[in-house]
């Protein structure tokens, strides 16, 4: 029973340390970027700065504001925790990670969306509802993209559950899969959309006719538009651990020992800076397209998935 | 059932690189652009002579080497030179074509490949070779090259589609029965070389006379179809692609 | 007290109903009706949760012919689901009957009252039937019924259409039915379905029973292609008898699939579950698609019912290949997927039409471009109407998102198949059901933002009030339902245990070995979900928020929306339900045939400038125009050639019944 307590408590505090550091890794990216283009970069940490005046700052919200408005901050933020507490970090095997497997995860992501779709229609402006309804678009194709993506995954690992996954990859050792492959670039281009960061959606945006995300949640501030952007920040994390821990989980804790949590910690920090390190070159070098070639892009994603989920069958099964 | 960590870094390695060829054929259907299916083609040249050589270094069999070198020669450089020269030639390098449904043609590309399998079961389940499960992956590289034929209109796709078809089918033999006989091979090779410049001939004089390189506008040529108004004819019918 | 008392008893209530039609008893109609609802529920839980199985003879039916009944788990699981929304029927219909009333002379109504008890009464037979005669009276009382029900605002063209077009593929259906249960009986060589069971086929005269009752079913249930009267039936009826036409009997299509392929015939062929998966793979997509670009929020809802039973026929046709390849424990799985989808289907597209009746009910619109706003002014009509979207886009911790996980976890357990095809096309099909589920919260992104957020976009829209509270109570029954199912998947896994031991002899215990806190469907290593716990956390987070805020943050302040500085923001410079499917229209454009009005009004004058654009969009199906319409020609030539030996006059049909007296007397002789 201690040993179940135990494993909570980490599971508590890895969740905490995972929604504590999302600012950290936004505040990292943004001045990795700056440093690509040029620019003044401001301090790792200010994206903490932003978040603290935010949730000091009085609320102004629009006059035909509803219930749903209000409440959509604390779905959006629950949901973004329920995923961050599914998802291992720096220890896999944690009771949290049964909460949710990766299609729950999906399911989570879904849950928010759906939820920020209706905030940027209850104002009634267009701005709202041209950003629910690109990002409901968007959403819709990347869909069967992701889920072609975990397919290929949990067919060679035997589980969706995210920790039994990784276990499968840590186990098995390094072994050269074009499935793996494919999946990863699938993944990684769904992450690029539902994230919308370049070319999909610029997260410096506010021209109005270019922007999906920033479209619907134009009318949020004060604590409201803290917890949004926090839950952003959140959300792109949860992609990039996806992505580095699946593919690449060495240093992942599999032992509740101090080193071996010491390690996973670092070995999770050194990862997902250099992920986004990779992220930022990919969006400096890209241009936004337009939105109706997003489909296209992520129609590439889709065939890139389902490529591994063939190759899977075909070349890795065997007759 | 092997499973693939059973297997060499050698054979993975060969796997990874069949499946990268696959999505070579995959990128050929797709890209709407010359220059472009040019280089996917050169690029499913240079995994072809990869897989070669690294069959030929698992399995022991040095002719394969030379196969590899003649691979890399022809398929990655000569034709794909030969072709990016004709492009410049014909000032056709910066032209789009237009596909209708491009998704729905890399679903159809996916289905050929689950068809690919199913045919190939057969033949995958008698042999004993490590690279057997790659067959697939090489009907399938044919195939798709025969829908680039079918679904594209510019004459180069059509090449380009024509050549993976052959890749496709130098693939199989080496997967397969590792390699055909060397002479076969070399003639083969010197085919296809031929036939790339007997498609330059062609595009030279398909411009001249149709002032496109449309293949759609080859049915003009057909004798069935009212001879009238031939100006309007030539004026009316390519409703889509940009000359 | 014998289980069969209460069937009977939900029956002849049910019947009793009818009363209501006449004015002195007009007031015992709804609560009789209620009280067979509730006395169906009793009967079907009993059956249900004890595991209980009663047969019996009815005293009914021709002489050498009697009927038989029976009451199994099977049927009871679906007389549960009858009941419920029976129930919440009962609790809505008397406030909403009174919105029908006005403008007609008194006793109008009766006709509605008779058929909603007859319809209710056939549907509780079917469940109940235990022989192809009972069954087949039973199963036409239902269609019929229903559609006096369809046709019962026969004021409108429309309506007298779309309740000929249901009549007739009815009755197609009903022929391809008795021709299903016509093989069965030839090998069983009785009509009731014991027989039938004890009949040995040989797998192709069971393939041909099957297809036969696909086709017969399918019709009912609105299996593309053979959905053409759904879209246009389900909106032309009043709503509650909408939610019942698409909570319950639909399901009557899947209850008679099952019980044919896993009760009478048996023995599951693969190949069988090939056909529903790929059905149901074209349903859910067909479904959505087209529900994205209706604007007339019940046919909206007509089309996801589509799109429902796709979902619910791949969880079917899962099971069948892995039943019909040596998977029990899978088969299983897909059932049990299944049989949870066709439950919370009935409950959360009950809980919409009745939503989308309280609509109709306070502004008379059905035309989303004409709603608007009403989150303000319906509040409890709104929040009820969120869960229904809520669960129906399969999001977390509601039902539809438990049920459609379930399906993707059968999906995912492809590799176990021997066949690699299959292990290919598989995954494929999930990756529609995903983009099919992603377009479904779209759609309702779409529905319920453009009715019930924003701002107002009609006079009726602006002046709407809350209903009454019966169609309240209604509406919150279900939606607690939803609630309820959705947070407690591992106890209605349990429930259903008995179903699946019927049907296949198994159960899926995996589904709760860590407890009712986690579903874990096939182990607990694979995949699990606690739904509580999502639940209690999502709870936990809005409770802290609310409570740290409220207490130490500044007032609210309201100001304008952000307008660009023009000023002056107005209903019609919000997104339209047209303008928010327009993406989702132009990737996906040759899913329909798309026919486009512009009306322009201009300024008098040669150059008039445009004083207002209206742009109309309108999605043709096309499986109506390629198939449904030259079958109709084909159909009608034929008559018409054959319409020719008709030519009015006595002597040539004197000569017709003098040749025909030759033939038979030289037959004969």
């Amino acid at each position: 029973m201690d040993n179940q307590l135990i494993a909570w408590l980490l599971a508590a505090a890895q969740t905490a340390l995972f929604v504590g550091a999302a600012p950290l890794l936004a505040g990292w990216t943004k001045r990795v970027k700056c440093h690509m283009q040029n620019r003044a970069a401001p301090a790792v940490w200010q994206p903490y700065r932003d978040l603290a005046k935010l949730f000091r700052k009085e609320l102004v919200i629009a006059e035909n504001a509803s219930w749903l408005f209000r409440a959509t901050p604390y779905v959006v933020f629950s949901a973004m925790l329920l995923a961050a507490a599914a998802i291992p970090l720096v220890a896999v095997d944690l009771p949290t990670g049964a909460i949710a497997d990766v299609i729950v995860l999906v399911g989570f992501f879904a849950l928010a969306r759906f939820f920020t779709a209706l905030a940027g229609m209850d104002i009634g402006t267009a701005f709202g509802g041209m950003g629910a309804s690109r990002e409901m678009t968007i959403a819709a194709l990347a869909e069967p993209a992701m889920l072609m993506a975990v397919f290929t995954l949990s067919m060679t690992a035997a589980s969706t559950n995210l920790s039994a996954a990784m276990g499968y990859v840590l186990d098995t050792g390094l072994v050269l899969r074009p499935s793996f492959l494919f999946a990863l670039l699938g993944i990684a281009m769904v992450a690029v959309a539902e994230t919308g960061r370049i070319p999909v959606d610029n997260p410096a945006t506010h021209l109005e006719l270019t922007m999906i995300h920033e479209a619907m949640v134009l009318e949020y501030s004060g604590r409201h538009l803290a917890l949004i952007e926090w839950a952003g920040q959140i959300k792109l994390m949860i992609y990039a651990v996806l992505v580095v821990n699946i593919f690449w989980p060495w240093g992942i804790a599999r032992e509740f020992t101090m080193e071996a949590l010491g390690l996973g910690v670092a070995a999770a920090a050194a990862k997902l800076m250099l992920a986004m390190v990779i992220l930022v070159v990919w969006e400096t070098v890209l241009a936004k397209m337009r939105i109706f070639r997003v489909p296209e892009f992520l129609g590439f994603a889709f065939v890139l998935s389902l490529l591994g989920m063939l190759t899977h069958v075909v070349l890795e099964t065997g007759g | 059932m092997t499973s693939l960590a059973q297997l060499s870094l050698f054979e993975q390695a060969i796997i990874v690189f069949a499946a990268l060829a696959l999505f070579s054929s995959f990128v050929m259907l797709a890209q709407t652009r010359v220059l472009p299916l040019i280089y996917a083609f050169a690029w499913q040249g240079v995994l072809l002579a990869l897989v070669t050589a690294l069959v030929a270094y698992v399995s022991g069999h040095p002719h394969l080497y030379i196969s590899a070198a003649l691979t890399l020669a022809l398929k990655v450089f000569l034709i794909p030179w030969l072709l990016h020269r004709l492009a410049m030639q014909l000032r056709i390098h910066l032209e789009a074509e237009r596909i209708v449904h491009p998704s729905l043609l890399l679903l159809a590309g996916g289905g050929l490949v689950i068809f690919s399998y199913y045919i190939a079961l057969p033949i995958v389940q008698r042999s004993g070779l490590a690279t057997r499960n790659t067959i697939a992956v090489s009907i399938a590289i044919v195939l798709i090259g025969m829908l680039v034929m079918i679904a594209r209109k510019k004459a180069v796709a059509q090449v380009v589609g024509f050549m993976s078809i052959e890749n496709g089918l130098f693939f199989a033999a080496v997967v397969s029965t590792y390699g055909m006989p060397l002479i076969v091979e070399l003639g083969v090779a010197f085919d296809v070389l031929v036939a790339a410049i007997l498609f330059g001939v062609f595009f030279f004089h398909m411009r001249e006379s149709f002032d496109t390189l449309d293949v759609d506008q080859l049915t003009r040529l057909s004798e069935a179809r009212e001879p009238e108004a031939p100006h309007e004819a030539s004026g009316a019918a390519p409703a889509g692609p940009a000359r | 007290m014998h289980i069969l008392f209460l069937a009977y008893a939900a029956l002849i209530l049910s019947l009793g109903s009818a009363l209501g039609a006449f004015a002195p008893l007009r007031r015992a109609g709804f609560p009789l009706l209620g009280a067979a609802g509730l006395a169906a529920v009793a009967a079907g839980g009993w059956a249900l949760l004890g595991n209980v199985t009663a047969v019996a003879t009815l005293p009914l039916g021709l002489p050498w012919l009697a009927w038989h009944v029976r009451l199994d788990p099977l049927a009871g699981f679906f007389l549960l689901l009858i009941g419920v929304l029976v129930v919440a029927a009962s609790l809505y219909a008397p406030a909403y009957q009174r919105g029908l009333e006005h403008g007609r002379s008194v006793g109008t109504l009766a006709p509605l009252r008779i058929a909603t008890a007859v319809f209710v009464a056939g549907m509780y037979l079917v469940a109940l039937a235990d022989d192809a005669y009972a069954f087949m009276i039973a199963w036409e009382l239902m269609s019929v019924s229903s559609y006096v029900l369809v046709v019962f605002e026969h004021e409108e063209p429309a309506n007298r259409r779309a309740g000929f077009l249901y009549l007739l593929m009815a009755h197609v259906g009903a022929l391809a039915i008795l021709l299903a249960f016509g093989v069965l009986a030839g090998f069983g060589g009785g009509f009731t379905f014991d027989a039938m069971r004890a009949a040995a086929l040989s797998p192709l005269w069971a393939t041909v029973a099957f297809l036969l009752a696909l086709v017969g079913f399918g019709m009912k249930a609105g299996i593309v292609p053979l959905h053409a009267w759904l879209p246009e039936a389900h909106p032309a009826a009043p709503s509650h008898i909408s939610a019942l036409m698409s909570g319950a009997m639909i399901k009557m299509g899947i209850y008679g699939i099952v019980r044919v392929s896993y009760d009478l015939v048996g023995q599951i062929q693969w190949q069988w579950g090939i056909v529903l998966l790929l059905a149901g793979t074209a349903s859910a997509l067909f479904g959505v698609l087209y529900a994205l670009m209706q604007h007339d929020l019940k046919r909206l809802l007509a089309y996801h019912s589509i799109e429902n039973i796709g979902i619910i026929l791949m969880g079917l046709g899962l099971s069948m290949i892995f039943l019909g390849t040596g998977h029990p424990v899978l088969g299983t799985l897909g059932l049990v997927a299944a049989l949870y989808h066709t439950l919370n289907h009935a409950l959360f597209k009950g809980l919409l039409f009745l939503g989308a009746g309280a609509v109709l009910h306070r502004t008379h619109e059905r035309d989303l471009e004409r709603l608007g706003g009403l989150i303000g002014r319906m509040p409890f009509t709104a929040l009820f109407f969120l869960v229904g979207c809520v669960a129906i886009s399969a999001l977390p911790p509601f039902n539809g998102f438990v049920s459609e996980w379930l399906t993707f976890q059968a999906a995912l357990q492809a590799p176990a198949l021997a066949n690699g095809v299959l292990r290919a096309v598989i995954p494929l099909t999930a990756a529609v059901l995903a983009l099919a589920a992603a377009l479904a919260a779209a759609c309702f992104v779409k529905a319920y933002g453009v009715a019930f957020l924003g701002r107002a976009r009609s006079r009726h829209a602006e002046r709407a009030r809350e209903v009454p509270s019966g169609m309240l109570w209604a509406m919150g029954l279900l939606a607690g339902l939803c609630l309820l199912l959705g947070v407690l998947p591992t106890l209605v896994i349990e429930a259903l245990s008995p179903v699946t031991h019927l049907l296949v002899g198994q159960s899926l215990s995996s589904a709760s070995a860590r407890g009712w806190l986690w579903l874990t469907p096939v182990s607990p290593q694979v995949a699990s979900y606690s739904a509580p716990f999502v639940a209690v956390a999502i709870a936990v987070v809005y409770g802290v928020g609310y409570w740290y805020f409220k207490r130490r943050a500044k007032p609210v302040r309201r100001a304008y929306a952000w307008d660009c500085g023009f000023g002056a923001l107005n209903a019609r410079m919000q997104y339209t339900s047209t303008a928010f499917s327009q993406p989702i229209r132009r990737v996906f454009a040759p899913a329909w045939k798309l026919e486009e009005h512009v009306e322009a009004a201009r300024e008098p004058g040669v150059l008039g400038r445009a004083r207002s654009l209206h742009y109309r969009v309108h999605a043709l199906d096309w499986t109506w125009l390629k198939g449904y319409v030259p079958i109709g020609a084909l159909v009608l030539a034929a008559a018409r050639r054959i319409g020719r030996i008709q030519t009015g006059s006595i002597h040539t049909y004197l000569v017709y019944s003098f040749v025909t007296l030759l033939l038979f007397l030289w037959i004969i002789s």
